[in-house]
């Protein structure tokens, strides 16, 4: 019996405690002294060089265009894929799996992927000229095709990381009893009233974890962006990593550092506000 | 308000024959329930005359249109589902006013339906309240509103008490029965629970293997079973069947003697447990008792009639110990008659 031995839960809940208070809470909070000090006393100096810094109004316009571009066309996306696939009789599994084969590249293979589509000598490139479209190479992603550069970035960002929002959304369906749908289309409710006003009021709690957590990551974007763009499409965290490997100066790096995690933390609270998930209106 | 006409329907999925050509005509304004074991098929027939699946083969007339290939809300119906299918994110109210909502009705028609039928339903108190916060019986009646507000032609109702418990399950029966004779709506009622089917329904079409078995009033199924099958799935306790030897036309219990629709070879006796007589050993048939029951309202025998096992009722007045072997007379008028063979029990005699 459990109940003779009160500490053993706490026993076993030990070391993971033990491992995250190592590897987060600490360099959390050596991030957060590093961003608001210099020399070891307390100062905004290294808030102010960010925000001063030539490429920091560009990195945070950026950063938030492509989550704006990116986070709806992946919602509605795995929506729209989750929706297709409970519809399905045979062969969901197999098509759940071909859809989620992103989620096993990492995301600088991922990034590498799609630069050998889009680089001068790429497939794109290749089939265009192919077909009499263009008569020479044609370069998509420098700094002079600022529009082509950004649309290259959000695609490959779409295809790397749908398909964890889609996984959410399809267990989230999973769990709507078809007795809701069929009783919606007794008393008259077309496709498109089922899914507005049946199915996603039903799958809120698994759309606001997918919100969040997609919204999250793409505040984080650096690998896919680092491998397309380099330094021609500045990103948050991109920054963070020049001032920390290219510049050497880690307390720039720990503020950019800090600022993405307020970013992320007002996103979440946003969500959890707008996407309200009221336990009494759960089946 | 409509008839329902079932026509030869056949349904498949894949090589399995769920529905071997099913006919049934529901006349308006009756309560007909489909009754069977699971897997017969009566939730499918339902479902094919709900539009929620299609049938292989054959015509479903609502109010003398076919509505084979309608949707099912160009059908003119409602349904209640098993396990409520009330929407879990809408109050009460707006359940109860969903059918009318699709419908467009504007708001002054949707409260008085609404509120109409509460009102037959007793939830009005609960009208502003989401259905989380409800028991199992109150949103069994949230969804029994929900259909009723629609004043639907034909309710369909897919065994709506299932998921109550027993003392529940018999309130809301009882309920049922009061506000759909108040509606008068046309109703066809799956259930696997024969005593449901019996204390509710005009008439009960019993379902097995794919096909109708018997169609007729609670009492005519319950006298005069058309099948083995159907003697064994009605009553509590179920038909008793006691294979007995036939010479020259008759059979012969103790000192009775009983003119069967056949000449020589075996006949099978379908007894109902409740209309034996006790008597002296030797008057009528006599039962071993292996176990005998007394369970207030009556005594409940079980053991053997020539060494076929059997179950009969005895008023509670009388004792019998375990182990002890009683004679039972027959009363002819309340004896079925089916053929070994087929199982199919002879027409009774006039």
């Amino acid at each position: 019996m459990t109940q003779s031995k009160p500490w053993i839960p706490y026993a076993l809940i030990l070391p993971s405690v033990v491992f995250l208070g190592l590897l987060f809470v600490v360099p959390l909070v050596q991030t957060l002294w590093l961003a608001v000090s210099d020399n070891g006393t307390p100062s905004l100096a290294n808030m102010t060089t960010m925000v001063t810094d030539l490429h920091f109004g560009r990195s945070v316009l950026n950063t938030f265009l492509l989550t704006l571009a990116v986070v709806p066309v992946q919602i509605v996306m795995a929506l729209t894929m989750g929706s297709m696939v409970a519809k399905m009789n045979g062969g969901r599994e197999t098509i759940l799996w071909i859809w989620t084969i992103p989620l096993g590249i990492s995301d600088l293979a991922a990034g590498m992927v799609w630069l050998s589509i889009l680089q001068n000598t790429g497939y794109l490139n290749s089939i265009l000229f192919g077909l009499g479209i263009i008569e020479r190479q044609t370069a998509w992603l420098t700094y002079q095709t600022p529009v082509a550069l950004f649309i290259g970035i959000a695609i490959a960002e779409i295809w790397r990381g749908t398909a964890i929002v889609m996984i959410i959304i399809v267990a989230g369906l999973n769990q709507v009893p078809k007795e809701f749908k069929e009783a919606a289309e007794i008393f008259g409710a077309s496709p498109w009233t089922r899914f507005t006003r049946i199915t996603l009021p039903l799958i809120r709690p698994a759309l606001q974890s997918a919100l969040i957590l997609r919204t999250v990551l793409a505040f984080e974007v650096f690998a896919v962006v680092y491998a397309l763009g380099g330094r021609n499409f500045p990103v948050l965290v991109g920054e963070a990593y020049n001032w920390q490997n290219q510049n050497q100066n880690y307390g720039v790096a720990a503020a950019y550092a800090v600022l993405i995690m307020v970013i992320s933390l007002a996103a979440t609270l946003v969500y959890l506000k707008a996407v309200k998930v009221d336990p009494e209106r759960l089946p | 308000m409509a008839n329902i006409v079932i026509d030869n329907i056949k349904k498949s999925f894949g090589a399995f024959q769920a529905l071997k050509g099913v006919s049934l005509t529901i006349n308006d304004g009756e309560f007909v329930s489909l009754l069977g074991p699971s897997g017969c098929g009566k939730t499918t027939l339902l479902r094919i005359i709900a539009g929620l699946e299609t049938s292989t083969s054959g015509d479903v007339r609502i109010g003398e249109k076919s509505v084979i290939g309608l949707l099912p809300k160009d059908r003119g119906l409602a349904m209640v589902f098993q396990n409520y299918a009330v929407f879990p994110h809408m109050t009460v109210y707006e359940n109860v006013a969903f059918g009318l909502r699709m419908q467009k009705a504007d708001d002054a028609r949707v409260k008085k339906q609404v509120e109409k039928a509460a009102g037959l339903l007793h939830i009005e108190p609960y009208l502003d309240r989401y259905p989380n916060k409800l028991s199992g019986g109150q949103r069994q009646r949230v969804a029994v509103a929900r259909a009723l507000a629609v004043e639907p032609g034909v309710l369909l109702m897919d065994e709506p008490l299932s998921n109550l418990d027993a003392l529940l399950r018999l309130e809301m029966r009882t309920e049922l029965k009061t506000v759909l004779q108040e509606a008068g709506t046309t109703t066809i009622y799956v259930t696997h629970d024969q005593t449901e089917a019996m204390g509710l329904s005009d008439r009960i079409a019993v379902v097995h293997d794919g096909r109708i078995e018997q169609v007729g009033t609670p009492v005519e199924v319950y006298n005069n079973p058309a099948t083995r099958f159907v003697g064994g799935f009605i009553g509590n306790p179920p038909m008793n069947f006691i294979t007995m030897p036939v010479t020259g036309g008759q059979v012969t219990a103790g000192a009775q003697q009983f003119a069967v629709p056949a000449q020589g070879g075996d006949i099978v006796l379908g007894l109902r447990g409740e209309t034996v007589e006790r008597a002296p050993t030797g008057h009528g048939l006599d039962m071993h008792v292996r176990v005998a029951e007394p369970m207030g309202s009556h005594l409940l025998l079980t053991g053997s009639i020539l060494g076929q096992p059997a179950r009969v009722i005895l008023p509670a007045t009388e004792t019998v110990k375990n182990g002890e072997t009683v004679g039972l007379t027959l009363d002819p008028r309340r004896l079925t008659w089916l053929s070994p063979e087929s199982g199919v029990s002879y027409p009774a005699a006039a």
